[in-house]
């Protein structure tokens, strides 16, 4: 604050650089908002208007009772927390191994897995779809989950690693002393310490998995498999493209996103370990 | 209470050797201090005996138990980390309680000892705080309370005093001495402080690139060092060592000078003479002039930093306040009594005719 009050230019030109970079950031999603909120007839008329004339809640009533909308969304809901969860806790234990444990193979293993992370998905997605094809599992939710958990792990691991490796060794080590198992240490005093790291990885996978297209798009064909991205693109057909719905669906579907982060916002604050350690 | 014996323990990180042929009786009830240099070997000989660390080669007893392969939580050991190691999600009763909690004693139990504990170390009104909380010394002393409550057969404490300011290093030194007398437990502490190990070790393990250098008293170590490494790293200000010539009756200086030493024999071997700052008086004339580069005058004590022609560098360290000043030439005398005589190997020569007879 004593910066602040000695230097008001200073300030501000930070407050009006902030003001920037959010209106820069926000701007795609007012854009949606109001499109989604504008009635059709006047969205080409009035089209760079930043506040339509009228306003009308007809497009969210379309999409969620005379389109599929719903049923996609609880695909994607579905395969979402399903891959979050699975991908969470697969990285867990590994990003615990890497961090505590030296084993043997232990750099060929994080050299592999930095490797699948270099090629485009462009790349990979035939041969995904010929294995998926062949297992059968086409059209199925399972094998979006499979996939998704299949690519989000090495980052996911990575991250949990970090967050691992920010928890003192002493505080396992102290634990054992005081009589746990390794397991109960880990129980007992890691894991509420990396509840913050959990959290983060959580709402990374959820929406990774959540706004990913290209996988859905090519193992899934069958209307009522799709996932919401998929479903989004119902909305454009051979000669129109429905705006108005397409952005309300985009509104509804910023949704469980906010929640989610709303939910785990609490575990993502610092500082928890503070107090640990020295001083 | 315990009685802890190492015997011809190793411990290799692949091929290199961090610590050699330790063999290390502990009494029950003992003090025992490890100190040295760091990288000396000292906090992984803790952590061998806590278990967090396994033994390479050599026996680990507790009680005549060989404990080698028992994992630290059956071990019965409790140890005080230097980072305190709180768990920063439980309040300070829990965090003292843990152990308790993890051993499934009845709640009712656990409350009292706690309390209790937290009585001892004045800790009673900070028991609902979480460690972010307290203060360095608090987490100190929270980090006590975790390992007395649960009246282990040993405490380790690795280094707890160093991330501590000055003034509370010394009152929790105090705590510590009091904690030994009161619990009468067998203790082992790291350091590489040696006003720590000085002040309270029964007994002082001297550590040094693996090796350990001389077990003793602190008396012991200070009056006998068992060689040059030893003899320079236990004591403040450092003794001073200077490069001498062998006689058969005492040793001869780089100037020329002979100092004689009738009272002891076999100085033929000497190659270095050691000598402590407070075994030398400045005299108005002595064996040596020196002439005085940086004087600090502590008020209990005077430090003179010297340059004495012919032999180099010496501190003196005289007792009370004396008026001398950068530049001043002073006559020096070697307290001959207090000599230590160090041979080629840098080893201690044995010369005083009751050592030799004992």
């Amino acid at each position: 604050m004593a910066i602040a009050q000695s230097r008001p230019l200073l300030a501000i030109g930070k407050y009006a650089a902030l003001l920037g970079y959010l209106t820069f950031a926000l701007f795609p999603l007012y854009w949606l908002l109001k499109i989604a909120i504008t009635p059709d007839q006047l969205i080409f008329t009035e089209g760079t208007q930043l506040w339509p004339s009228s306003l009308t809640l007809d497009n969210f009533r379309t999409v969620l009772f005379q389109t599929d909308f719903l049923a996609y969304f609880g695909n994607s809901l579905y395969v979402s927390l399903g891959t979050a969860a699975a991908t969470t806790l697969i990285a867990a234990g590994a990003g615990y191994a890497f961090s505590r444990f030296d084993f043997g193979g232990k750099r060929i293993i994080i050299a592999v897995m930095l490797i699948t992370q270099m090629f485009p998905l462009l790349m990979i997605i035939a041969p995904i779809y010929k294995i998926v094809a062949s297992l059968g599992m086409l059209n199925s939710l399972t094998s979006l989950i499979v996939v998704y958990t299949a690519f989000n792990i090495p980052f996911a691991t990575f991250l949990m690693q970090s967050f691992f490796d920010g928890i003192p060794k002493d505080l396992e080590e102290a634990a054992m002393m005081d009589g746990c198992s390794r397991f109960q240490a880990l129980r007992k005093v890691i894991f509420p310490l990396t509840l913050p790291g959990l959290g983060a990885t959580l709402g990374f996978v959820f929406t990774a998995a959540w706004s990913e297209l290209l996988f859905a798009l090519m193992l899934i064909s069958k209307n009522e498999a799709m996932t919401f991205p998929v479903g989004l693109l119902t909305f454009v057909s051979k000669f129109s493209v429905d705006w108005g719905q397409m952005m309300a669906a985009g509104v509804l579907a910023l949704i469980p996103s906010c929640l989610f982060f709303i939910f785990i916002q609490r575990y993502l604050v610092q500082g928890l370990t503070s107090g640990a350690v020295k001083g | 209470m315990a009685r802890i014996e190492l015997k011809d323990v190793v411990k290799r990180y692949g091929s290199v050797e961090v610590l050699r042929d330790i063999d290390l009786d502990i009494e029950d009830g003992e003090f025992i201090v490890l100190v040295g240099p760091s990288g000396c070997g000292k906090s992984t000989l803790l952590r061998m005996i806590a278990g967090l660390e396994p033994i390479t080669s050599g026996d680990f007893l507790i009680d005549g138990e060989r404990m080698n392969d028992v994992r630290p939580r059956d071990r019965d050991i409790a140890m005080v980390f230097q980072s305190y190691a709180l768990y920063p999600h439980m309040d300070v009763a829990r965090n003292m309680g843990f152990s308790m909690e993890i051993r499934k004693d009845p709640s009712n139990e656990r409350t009292s000892r706690v309390k209790q504990a937290a009585e001892t170390l004045g800790l009673t009104s900070l028991t609902e705080r979480l460690p972010k909380a307290l203060s360095g010394g608090q987490r100190q002393r929270v980090a006590m309370g975790r390992a007395i409550i649960r009246d282990p057969r040993a405490f380790l404490f690795d280094e707890p005093l160093s991330n501590l300011d000055a003034s509370l290093r010394v009152e929790m030194r105090l705590e510590i001495a009091r904690l030994h007398q009161k619990l009468g437990a067998t203790m082992i502490y790291v350091t590489h402080d040696q006003v720590e190990a000085l002040t309270l070790a029964d007994r002082i393990v001297v550590l040094n690139g693996g090796d350990i250098q001389q077990v003793g008293s602190p008396l012991d170590l200070y009056e006998r060092p068992a060689n040059k490494f030893v003899a320079q790293f236990i004591g403040s200000p450092t003794m001073n060592i200077i490069p001498v010539q062998g006689k058969s009756n005492g040793v001869k200086l780089a100037d020329g000078a002979l100092l004689e030493l009738p009272h002891l024999f076999g100085t033929i071997d000497a190659v270095e003479l050691g000598i402590r700052p407070e075994h030398i008086d400045v005299v108005e004339v002595g064996d040596l002039v020196g002439v005085a580069d940086v004087v600090e005058h502590l008020g209990s004590d005077t430090n003179l930093y010297l340059q004495v022609e012919g032999l180099g560098p010496l501190m003196v360290r005289e007792h009370g306040n004396i008026p001398v000043q950068p530049g001043d030439r002073v006559g020096l005398r070697i307290q001959s009594e207090n000599v230590h005589l160090f041979g080629p190997d840098g080893n201690a020569l044995r010369c005083h005719t009751n050592e030799a007879a004992a």
